[in-house]
């Protein structure tokens, strides 16, 4: 009891902090509604002086952001749906079935663990070029489709549930398939809730493969975009910049909230730890 | 004889009822994996063997129709890249922001994780979120902003400095400042992910001890040493391990923040591989990628070894 009772030295520790980390983004949201002028004031303001729409109406109506969100969208619920199938498909193999193969599988998804992003990189462009991909949204999702880590956390939490449950299932005669697809994914929530955040932050925030495969206004996602707005005519009408970074964080920091407390659960119950 | 005859068909009867149970499994098993077997081969495994051949050969870009008709130049492109000036400038680069980075991160990670578990009561979520808020941000949406924060006159870091009379630096054009503006960036963008996995670690440290510890009078600081930490050990690790792997292939803040410069000054390993990529180099590229993957293999490893005993 004692150990639990709060320190006020620690909130105002703890405030100073959670301010240091948030001011960017507070400052973010605020600039987005300032005019021009004001944002070239010295000193700079924090509250603007008459607050505006009009970087977001121009981020829209002149440089097609509605696209970029569509197919960021698009691209990251495509990967994400695709990753909570098929890893924790194959997580539930490698945890409670026999199989051929089943060793090999498991050796090359630890294998492939740690290989950088750009040991890949190369061969993946290759292949999506000579495929004719190139500048096409399945170029943008193809290579991220599955990836070890999901298997890895999947089969770590699928080891984690009794197997008595897959030999009950048995008796009571359900298929294989079934059983898999009725008893134990249904009860994977946490896990499938920890994969899906992870993987659908990743998705939406990969910017260096979009960068490089969609050369075309078409296929641009929102981080690729607002790159190129962030180099391109447009690199000082800050206002817009602002508003479009904004564009880019607040739908993320809105999904995150709103699924936090399955994450949370998700870590503590799926052994990363 | 016939004790054996009798007896073969009453052992073989259950056999075969498990043989084919057996066999229905391991036929399940394969359609579950085989989805990701394909994807897995095609876009990843396929890909990494192919980039290993690469970095043997005299691939360019010149070459993407034909990958196969290129010459053998066995390790001249390992060679290459460990005889490269700028390469060596790019490790060295790599090499501090993960010496100085990855210490700070955990350090700023398990502060936050204690304080957050034992040390308050109310307000909790809100400091987990808003600590957590800059590990799901775009890291370009970031850039952008924080590039506004840093600028040398106007930007609001040197103006609050300017307040207690500090002439704040031109951080991000200084050749001084420049690697570290972007490890604290770095730190300050990843220290919720150690937070978060801490915090999970924590809920395992028994507090019983830490109460009776607390009554033979040892100190907040004995106890969090002696009971705490022990306990966070494989979490620890894990933590290291995976941050050192990240920080070890530092790309995008350089990349967005200043494109390597000032005069090479935040050029990382992994943001040079990308520039001979960009060159149509891609034997040297992918024999530096690989170097890199041996780099991140054997710290791993060392990491390991050192953190098993005691």
């Amino acid at each position: 009891m004692e150990r639990s009772r709060s320190r006020w030295w620690l909130y105002i520790v703890l405030t100073i902090l959670f301010l240091l980390v948030i001011t960017p983004f507070l400052w973010m949201i605020l600039g987005s509604l300032k005019t021009q002028g004001e944002l070239l004031q010295v000193p700079p303001t924090w509250i603007p002086e008459n607050p505006t729409l009009d970087n977001f109406s121009r981020l829209f109506d002149r440089l097609s952001f509605g696209r970029y969100f569509f197919n960021s969208t698009v691209v990251a619920l495509v990967v994400t749906i695709s990753n909570l199938l098929f890893c924790s498909m194959l997580g539930y193999a490698l945890a409670h079935l026999n199989f051929p193969g089943k060793r090999i599988i498991f050796g090359a998804v630890l294998g492939t663990l740690m290989i950088p992003g750009l040991v890949t990189f190369i061969p993946q462009f290759v292949l999506v070029v000579n495929l004719g991909l190139a500048n096409t949204l399945p170029a943008l999702f193809l290579p991220f489709l599955v990836a070890p880590f999901g298997v890895f956390l999947m089969r770590q939490f699928f080891l984690g549930m009794p197997r008595d449950m897959l030999e009950a299932g048995r008796i009571d005669g359900a298929g294989e398939l079934g059983i898999f697809f009725r008893l134990f994914l249904p009860l994977a929530g946490p896990a499938l809730a920890t994969l899906g955040i992870l993987t659908f932050l990743a998705s939406w925030n990969n910017f260096l493969w979009p960068l490089v495969v969609a050369s075309t206004e078409r296929t641009y996602t929102l981080p690729v975009a607002l790159a190129l707005v962030s180099t391109g005519q447009n690199q000082t009408d800050y206002g817009l910049l602002l508003a479009g970074a904004s564009v880019v964080v607040l739908p993320i920091i809105l999904v995150f909230l709103f699924f936090q407390r399955y994450f949370i659960e998700g870590i503590a119950t799926t052994g990363i730890k | 004889m016939s004790t054996a005859v009798a007896t073969q068909p009453a052992t073989r009867k259950p056999r075969s009822r498990s043989g084919k149970r057996n066999a229905a499994e391991a036929r399940a098993g394969l359609l579950l994996a085989l989805p990701f077997v394909v994807l897995f081969t095609v876009f990843t495994l396929w890909p990494v063997l192919q980039s290993m051949f690469m970095s043997f050969t005299d691939t360019r870009i010149t070459d993407i129709r034909t990958p196969f008709a290129v010459n053998f130049v066995g390790l001249d492109n390992y060679a290459k890249a460990l005889g490269d000036p700028v390469f060596r400038r790019a490790a060295l680069n790599t090499g501090i922001f993960v010496v100085i980075g990855v210490p700070l991160t955990i350090v700023a990670g398990l502060a936050a994780a204690v304080a957050l578990d034992k040390g308050i009561t109310k307000f909790r979520s809100v400091f987990r979120m808003g600590f957590y808020t800059p590990v799901i941000t775009s890291i370009v949406a970031v850039a952008v902003v924080w590039r506004f924060l840093l600028q040398p006159d106007s930007g609001l870091v040197n103006t609050v400095l300017g307040w207690v009379g500090i002439d704040g630096p031109n951080w991000l054009g200084d050749t001084r400042t420049s690697l570290l503006s972007l490890i604290i960036m770095a730190v300050w963008r990843n220290f919720g992910t150690g937070m978060i996995i801490f915090l999970a670690g924590l809920q395992a440290v028994p507090w019983q001890l830490h109460e009776a510890a607390a009554l033979d009078g040892a100190t907040s600081w004995q106890r969090f040493w002696h009971i705490t930490l022990p306990v966070l050990r494989p979490t620890m690790l894990f933590v290291m391990v995976t941050t050192t792997i990240g920080y070890l292939q530092f790309f995008e803040e350089p990349f967005v923040m200043t494109q390597g410069g000032p005069l090479n000054s935040t050029l990382s390993a992994s943001m040079y591989t990308y520039q001979q990529f960009g060159f149509g180099n891609y034997g040297v590229a992918g024999a530096m990628a690989y170097l890199t993957f041996l780099v991140i293999v054997i710290v791993t490893i060392v990491q390991f070894r050192l953190t098993r005993e005691k």
